[in-house]
């Protein structure tokens, strides 16, 4: 059938609740009789804990719970491995609270529950934690320090600190992949090149932080989680294993949540264990609020990758070959195994033809909060080395940096593409479509590319320092193993639909109702969707990866599909025609060329159940109505399948489908000051086949923002004992509506073959290749002066310090 | 006792009372209580949001006597005798949107929507200081509220089509009284 509402800008139906302030986030619910906890974290990056003083907390009044490791009885377990890999040879996880030692600044020692938050805090201060303060390892020099052959080119160390005894040297993991062959390609080739880059840390920040309520029924045996979390159903699994429940008899609710940019996906943040333990062992509902200290110091964060490559190019410009060698911060632990480098290893080729590549990771502990994927999760990285390559290239040979592009580009005939790499869920690392070349024209359209370098000359005579930079990614979306869907036509016509994602802004509440109001000729505002509730749908991974809108979106669409087809045969039973001849539109069910004696949508539901007794309006229109008589034989019979009009499907992608983009900017650079402000900002992306054009389009800008604040505004900065000295928002500067320009915006719809829908993923694009792009465009504004940037993120000192160093040189 | 007079002791609270969206609200309210926490946990008005508790973030704005301020930067009983409007005081009481909250549905002004009532309200105090202002006033005037998840454009174009409809004379709700 023709779809309608797919590929329309259909307006929100989250938003009025929303805009009035009737949103439902973790704190806001607020159940009788509910206790409020407060975690003490350790002060120290690396620490033995001599001992714990709890005496003069558990005395406060209005205290009832004070926690430590020596209480957490079988509970005492390190949280799961999630994603295990050969490579990772020493993986270590956290346990719910530290027993012995503290690995980083942050990590959780105690947990206090009392009747309100600021006793709660008060009893925090009264509880003695005895310290004794151990080397630590703040940065990768340090972690690596005791590597032969360490690319930081620091000294080796005998006796480098370790994160954790027993792995020595640091190293979590090493993995190398090779395509083609590479050594004998650098061994020939006319120019080859070696540079090192650097990447800092980043974190996510949504505008909420975490946060749980705990309820535990004894007269049910009920748990019941509300979380601020992006997978509540992997959450269910585990904390029914961890309190000996079965599954249907612990709940994980994901409720509103006010951003999540893959922090909130995690098994298990601490708080999510303990939380529910206090509200059993006290028989009371709990309640913990993340504060915003704490989320500096406590959620994931990412981004920290020094790489050393060696690439090698012909007078052409074709690339020929890239060698990358790098050191992956992951943190004081393994959560999240070693997902975010090899997306970066899978990342690094991008849109271009690059058959001989060696790619080789060590990823290292230090003393800091774990890693695991923030929005990009690997891909900036990568992104931000192929594209420096590109631009050194077209430099070098004094070729446009989009024709060194273009010259390198996967033509839209080679696809299937395959990259030679296993990539992060274990499947081929295969571009399903694509058409770089048509982006990147869309791009310099936008920019108008091709007469700034007049702009820039002008802007030059008048001592001003304009530059273009652009950059260009693919990124690996829609990952499975697989989401599902139910739909059901409820007796008043409208659709109940639920999935086992989450969202925490994507819209889905929209677009997946945009998707099932297809198949049931429907107004995408009668599609009641629930999702985030494991009692809702048991089945799902989560939100995370840019899969949802494909993964679930799929199921969805098979799932609605599914319960048009049965709407037919149930419709064609009863008006005794044709399934084929039942058409389904505008809430009517009805013979072809025969709408005036049409079934409401609801009315078929009712007939598809064969009870005696229905209710409501439209059954007593339905008795009314001149239809079939019942058949002889069992009121259900076997071809009619379930009662109702519902299915449940499931959607598993054969592997991720590979979204892909290209932005551009014009900046302007105060050589004086170092400061950088945007003049133009442009993005081209192509996810496929667009849902819903306006939340797309919103996505993206975000993703640019988040990008933008990584690449000059946002840096974690840990002095040398392991300590987040800018742990404020009046420290980490998260970029304002003065700091983020209009963005342009058009798109390339090249669509997955891989999904019945065609759809890419689009939640992470927006950020992914903003630091490539600023590097480009700071180089280019201050190229007089010979400029190289290798590191990100920058900020204004940096910039300036570059600039004296590149002037020295 | 006589010490506990001089030195308030955290537990101790004080009988005060606000006008929040035109009701009056009399509570004892413990002395250390963040005005956003009074808002959102004794009177249930959960619509402000805390986001960093530092008075950066911009998600706990709230209207006292008419301008925008920080709720997690006062104590409840610092607004004792004070007029408040909260997000859930902007919609009329017949339902309808505010044309502020109108404008952010149909130009995709919030994502999570967790910042957005903070957003709101500081749009509400811009406005009715400035009807007419341009994008670079709009972005210069948001930006002491954060946004993580719009990139702002979308809510920069939500406040010129507010303003415009505004100043057309689209109906600017005082705010009402809210069950």
């Amino acid at each position: 059938m023709a779809t309608r509402w797919f590929g329309a800008s259909v307006q929100r139906s989250e938003d009025p609740r929303l805009l009035r302030g009737k949103g439902n986030y973790v704190d806001d619910i607020d159940l009788p009789g509910t206790l409020h906890a407060a975690v003490l974290r350790s002060p120290h990056a690396r620490a033995r804990i001599a001992g714990i003083d709890t005496a003069a907390a558990r005395e406060l009044s209005g205290v009832h719970l004070v926690i430590t490791a020596a209480d957490l009885g079988e509970v005492l377990e390190p949280s799961p491995l999630l994603v295990p890999h050969p490579a990772l040879t020493h993986p270590r996880t956290q346990l719910p609270l530290a027993l012995n030692e503290v690995r980083y600044v942050g990590e959780a020692v105690a947990y206090v529950v009392a009747d309100d938050r600021y006793i709660a805090e008060d009893a925090l201060e009264l509880i003695d934690v005895e310290y004794e303060p151990l080397p630590v390892v703040h940065n990768l020099d340090v972690a690596s320090s005791s590597m032969s052959g360490t690319i930081t080119g620091t000294a080796t160390t005998e006796n480098a600190p370790l994160v954790h005894a027993g792995v020595p040297g640091n190293i979590a993991a090493h993995l190398v992949q090779i395509v083609g062959d590479p050594d004998s390609i650098f061994a020939t080739a006319p120019h080859t090149m070696r540079e090192t880059v650097n990447m800092e840390r980043g974190a996510a920040m949504p505008m909420e932080c975490r946060g749980i309520v705990a309820r535990w029924e004894s007269f049910e045996g009920m748990l019941t989680c509300w979380i601020s979390t992006q997978a509540p159903i992997p959450i269910r699994n585990g904390l029914a294993a961890i309190f000996h429940l079965p599954e249907h008899k612990v709940r994980v609710v994901a409720p509103d949540v006010g951003g999540g940019f893959g922090t909130k996906i995690m098994m298990f943040y601490p708080e999510e264990i303990l939380t529910p333990l206090a509200a059993i062992r006290l028989g009371r509902p709990v309640k913990w609020i993340e504060d915003r200290r704490e989320n500096f110091i406590s959620s994931n964060q990412e981004r920290g990758q020094l790489h050393e490559i060696e690439y090698a190019f012909d007078d052409q410009g074709l690339l020929l070959a890239v060698r990358d060698t790098f050191l992956h911060d992951t943190g004081a632990y393994t959560p999240y195994g070693i997902i975010v480098p090899i997306i970066t290893a899978c990342s690094l080729p991008g849109p271009y033809r690059l058959k001989h590549y060696y790619s080789d990771f060590t990823v290292l502990y230090t003393n800091k909060v774990p890693v695991s994927p923030y929005r990009g999760a690997g891909r900036p990285h990568a992104v931000f080395v192929m594209e420096r390559i590109m631009d050194r290239i077209a430099g070098e040979l004094r070729i446009d940096r989009c024709e060194v592009r273009s010259r390198n580009f996967i033509q839209p005939d080679e696809f299937p593409w395959d990259v030679g790499l296993v990539y992060q869920d274990g499947g081929p690392t295969t571009y399903d479509s694509g058409n770089y070349q048509a982006g990147l024209d869309k791009l310099k359209v936008l920019l108008d590319y091709d007469n700034f370098p007049k702009t820039q000359a002008e802007a030059r005579q008048q001592g001003r320092y304009l530059g273009i930079g652009v950059g260009y990614y693919v990124e690996g979306t829609s990952i499975g193993p697989y989401e599902g869907a139910n739909v059901r036509v409820e007796s008043d016509g409208r659709v109940f639909a639920a999935t086992g994602v989450t969202s925490q802004g994507q819209s889905h509440a929209t677009t997946f109702a945009q998707i099932v109001a297809d198949q049931l000729g429907i107004h995408p505002r009668d599609v009641l969707l629930t999702e985030g509730d494991s009692q809702s749908f048991n089945w799902g991974a989560g939100t995370y990866a840019s899969r949802a809108a494909t993964v679930a979106g799929s199921a969805l669409h098979l799932a609605a599909v599914k319960v048009r087809e049965k709407t037919r045969k149930v419709a064609a039973e009863l008006f005794e025609a044709a399934p084929e001849d039942i058409e389904i539109a505008g809430g009517n069910v009805y013979v072809k060329d025969a709408p005036h004696r049409a079934l409401t949508l609801g009315q078929v539901a009712i007939s598809a159940n064969p009870l005696r007794y229905a209710y409501g309006e439209n059954a007593r229109k339905l008795m009314s109505m001149k239809l079939a008589g019942p058949r002889s034989g069992p009121a259900l019979p076997s071809e009619r399948g379930a009662p109702g009009l519902e299915a449940t499907e499931f959607y598993s992608p054969p592997h991720a489908s590979f979204a892909s983009g290209v932005h551009g900017a014009i900046i302007e650079v105060d050589p004086k000051t170092g400061m950088v402000s945007f003049v133009k900002y442009a993005a081209v992306h192509d996810c496929g086949r667009v849902i819903n054009p306006m939340v797309v389009e919103g996505q993206v800008h975000g993703g640019v923002a988040q990008g933008i604040g990584g690449a000059f505004y946002e840096r974690l900065v840990f002095n040398e004992e392991g300590q987040l000295i800018n742990a404020s928002f009046m420290d980490y500067l998260l970029p304002t509506s003065a700091e983020i320009p209009p963005i342009a915006v058009d798109h390339v719809e090249t669509p997955s073959p891989l999904s019945p829908l065609g759809m890419k993923g689009a939640g992470e694009a927006g950020v992914i290749p903003v630091p490539a792009l600023f590097a480009s465009a700071i180089d280019d504004a201050l190229s007089p002066f010979g400029m190289r940037v290798l590191e990100m993120p920058l900020h204004p000192c940096k910039i300036y310090e570059l600039l004296q160093a590149s002037q020295n040189v | 006792m006589q010490e506990q007079e001089e030195t308030p002791t955290f537990s101790e609270e004080s009988l005060i009372s606000v006008t929040v969206n035109g009701h009056i609200y009399e509570r004892n309210a413990p002395v250390r209580m963040l005005l956003s926490d009074f808002l959102r946990h004794e009177l249930h008005l959960t619509g402000t949001h805390v986001g960093c508790e530092h008075g950066v973030c911009g998600c706990c704005t709230v209207l006292l006597n008419g301008e925008a301020v920080r709720s997690c930067l006062m104590l409840a009983v610092q607004a004792d005798g004070m007029a408040l409007t909260t997000i859930e005081g902007m919609a009329g009481t017949n339902s309808e949107l505010h044309p502020i909250q109108q404008a952010f549905q149909e130009k995709h002004g919030l994502q999570c929507g967790f910042c957005t009532s903070g957003m709101i309200i500081s749009v509400h105090a811009m406005l009715h200081e400035n009807p007419n202002p341009t994008e670079e006033e709009i972005r210069h005037e948001l930006s002491g509220n954060l946004c993580r998840c719009t990139g702002y454009q979308n809510i920069v174009e939500a406040v010129k089509l507010a303003a415009e409809r505004l100043r057309a004379g689209a109906a600017f709700n005082a705010p009402k009284e809210v069950e």
